[in-house]
């Protein structure tokens, strides 16, 4: 492997808080959530408390149900842990218990947020909802590694290793601007949604966080109060807040998409909501790290980023984007390799050029992105044909303006005299017990037959 | 065709296979507090695309984004 592309080394490691710490001191800086508020000042002061050494390089997972209560261990814990796996709110039950086996868990922090403990290995620790105080101050700063939940070709999320350092190697200073306020309709506890409060907390200014299951139009009433200048989101979470009245009490400064593909429709739309305000879409994933960003206001990238030097190295083979620097994850938790022989990760998009510029078409792998949400055809076809009277199914995306794609399933009646409206309430009534919302195939479509590779395999057309 | 009258029936019948509850459909009612979120819309669209044969967010690079229902049913009565 090139030298480049070695990892910075241990020496160089500042913690996330020392890095916070010495970019405070220039006026007030806030943490929002919806149910507190604090400044940034409070939460690196705080006492000790008893749990202080004992999580001393050991593997910890976080499992909170308030962001900000996450950022706040996130900023206790680098530096202390040996590595802190990061859970979104849908990482519950056994989906936990199999996370905390996989990352071979010392500790489970929580703020109250624990449902269901069968099967953790793991110690639980509860910290108070209103913790702010400090875990371990005076311990020797190690390499934390931060840990990132995605989705393996199974469906089962798979664990992926980040560095601070590769974290935060696109994030740079913006001065002395201390008035920025930040905020992302992700979720902080996934790549994209991390990548904003890192240059919250990094970069200056403030972050307002999102909650689980706050509708769009509270959001945004938040963040119209708390002055939000810089927001970023899914193309999906843009055209749902386009959709909201509450969207024009906004006056953001900067205007941000990423993890979908930011079709031509949605950057208009963001542009004639917002005349003045500069819109960019990013090319970022959990296992390549931020890529690009591109401010031109159009679709796709220009074919000449291929050949930038620079941190970050592109190239396109086999027609998926592969990239190449020190913000790509080091490695799979337990899995197999992540990058190539000379280090290019291949990201599975699709991408083909047009006229100078390269436009993305999907998922290689035939993975479905509703909204945001990867599904897997063969979960959801496993479900339909465990219904009576259904012989096989094939699930596929069909492209939609709201969510990016939708899932639809064609079905083959096991006799074809029942293929009609009580067989199709059946089949909808199956998948909706069986699967989360977003998986459960919204148009069904009954066909004589499905066509069969050679292998004998079902035929799917590649995205 | 009574354009409304489709994408009334359209949202209902989503709803009903969604097990959304949603109020009585009119003109001012604000799509984002129906009670619909944006699966069921990306579902109500592609529906709408099979009966009326038009998806306006796709033919359309310049679409404003349908505050109420009578913006929504407006799109389709343009694009139609």
């Amino acid at each position: 492997m090139n030298a480049r592309f070695e990892p910075l080394s241990a020496q160089s490691r500042l913690s996330l808080r020392a890095r916070v710490a010495a970019a405070t001191g220039h006026g007030p800086r806030w943490l929002f959530g919806a149910e507190r508020q604090l400044q940034l000042d409070e939460a690196l002061a705080g006492t000790v408390l008893p749990q202080a050494s004992i999580m001393h390089d050991k593997i910890v997972v976080l499992r909170f149900a308030s962001q900000l209560a996450n950022a706040l261990a996130l900023l206790e814990l680098d530096g202390i842990a040996s590595q802190i796996v990061l859970c979104p709110p849908d990482v519950q039950g056994a989906m936990l218990a199999q996370i905390c086996t996989q990352a071979r868990a010392d500790f489970v922090v929580s703020d109250g947020a624990m449902a269901d403990e069968a099967g953790l290995e793991a110690t639980i620790v509860e910290l108070a909802a209103d913790f702010t105080a400090r875990l371990a101050p005076t311990l020797p700063a190690i390499d934390t590694k931060w840990l990132l939940l995605t989705s393996g070709t199974t469906g089962a999320p798979k664990l992926v290793a980040h560095s601070l350092p590769g974290l935060t190697g696109a994030i740079i200073s913006q001065g002395a601007d201390f008035d920025i306020v930040w905020a992302t309709f992700y979720d902080t506890r996934r790549y994209g949604g991390l990548q904003m409060l890192l240059r919250a907390l990094l970069a200056g200014g403030s972050m307002v966080f999102s909650q689980a299951e706050e509708p769009v139009g509270a959001f945004l009433t938040r963040l119209a109060r708390h002055g939000v200048t810089h927001l970023a989101g899914t193309p999906s979470h843009w055209r749902r807040a386009l959709m909201s009245a509450e969207i024009k009490s906004l006056k953001p400064r900067y205007l941000r998409l990423s993890g979908e593909i930011a079709d031509q429709s949605v950057l208009n739309a963001l542009r004639a909501a917002f005349p003045d305000v500069p819109v960019g879409h990013a090319y970022a994933s959990t296992e390549a790290g931020v890529g690009f960003e591109v401010t031109d206001g159009l679709e796709g990238f220009p074919a000449s980023f291929l050949e930038r030097v620079g941190p970050v190295e592109m190239r396109v083979q086999n027609g998926t984007l592969r990239i190449r620097s020190q913000r790509t994850a080091s490695h799979y938790i337990g899995a197999g390799a992540l990058a190539d022989d000379e280090g290019f990760v291949d990201t599975g998009d699709l991408v083909e050029a047009r006229g100078g510029r390269y436009y993305f078409l999907g998922r290689a792998s035939g993975i479905i992105n509703v909204g945001g949400l990867k599904v897997h055809p063969e979960e959801i076809e496993a479900v339909l044909n465990g219904v009576a009277g259904v012989q096989l199914s094939r699930v596929k995306a069909r492209k939609s303006p709201i969510t990016g794609a939708i899932v639809v399933a064609e079905i083959v009646a096991a006799d074809p005299a029942s293929a009609g409206p009580a067989l199709k309430a059946t089949i909808l009534a199956a998948a909706q017990a069986a699967l989360p919302a977003y998986k459960v195939p919204a148009l069904i479509q009954f066909v004589a037959q499905l066509p069969m590779t050679r292998g004998g395999k079902l035929e799917r057309a590649h995205a | 065709m009574d354009v409304k009258q489709t994408v009334a029936d359209c949202i209902e019948q989503v709803a009903k296979a969604q097990n959304k509850v949603i109020p009585a459909i009119s003109d001012q009612l604000v799509l984002l507090e129906s009670g619909l979120d944006s699966l069921c819309f990306a579902i109500v669209v592609a529906t709408l695309e099979d009966e009326l044969g038009v998806d306006p967010f796709a033919t359309s690079e310049d679409v404003h984004f349908p505050v109420t229902f009578l913006d929504f049913v407006r799109l389709y009565e343009r694009a139609l």
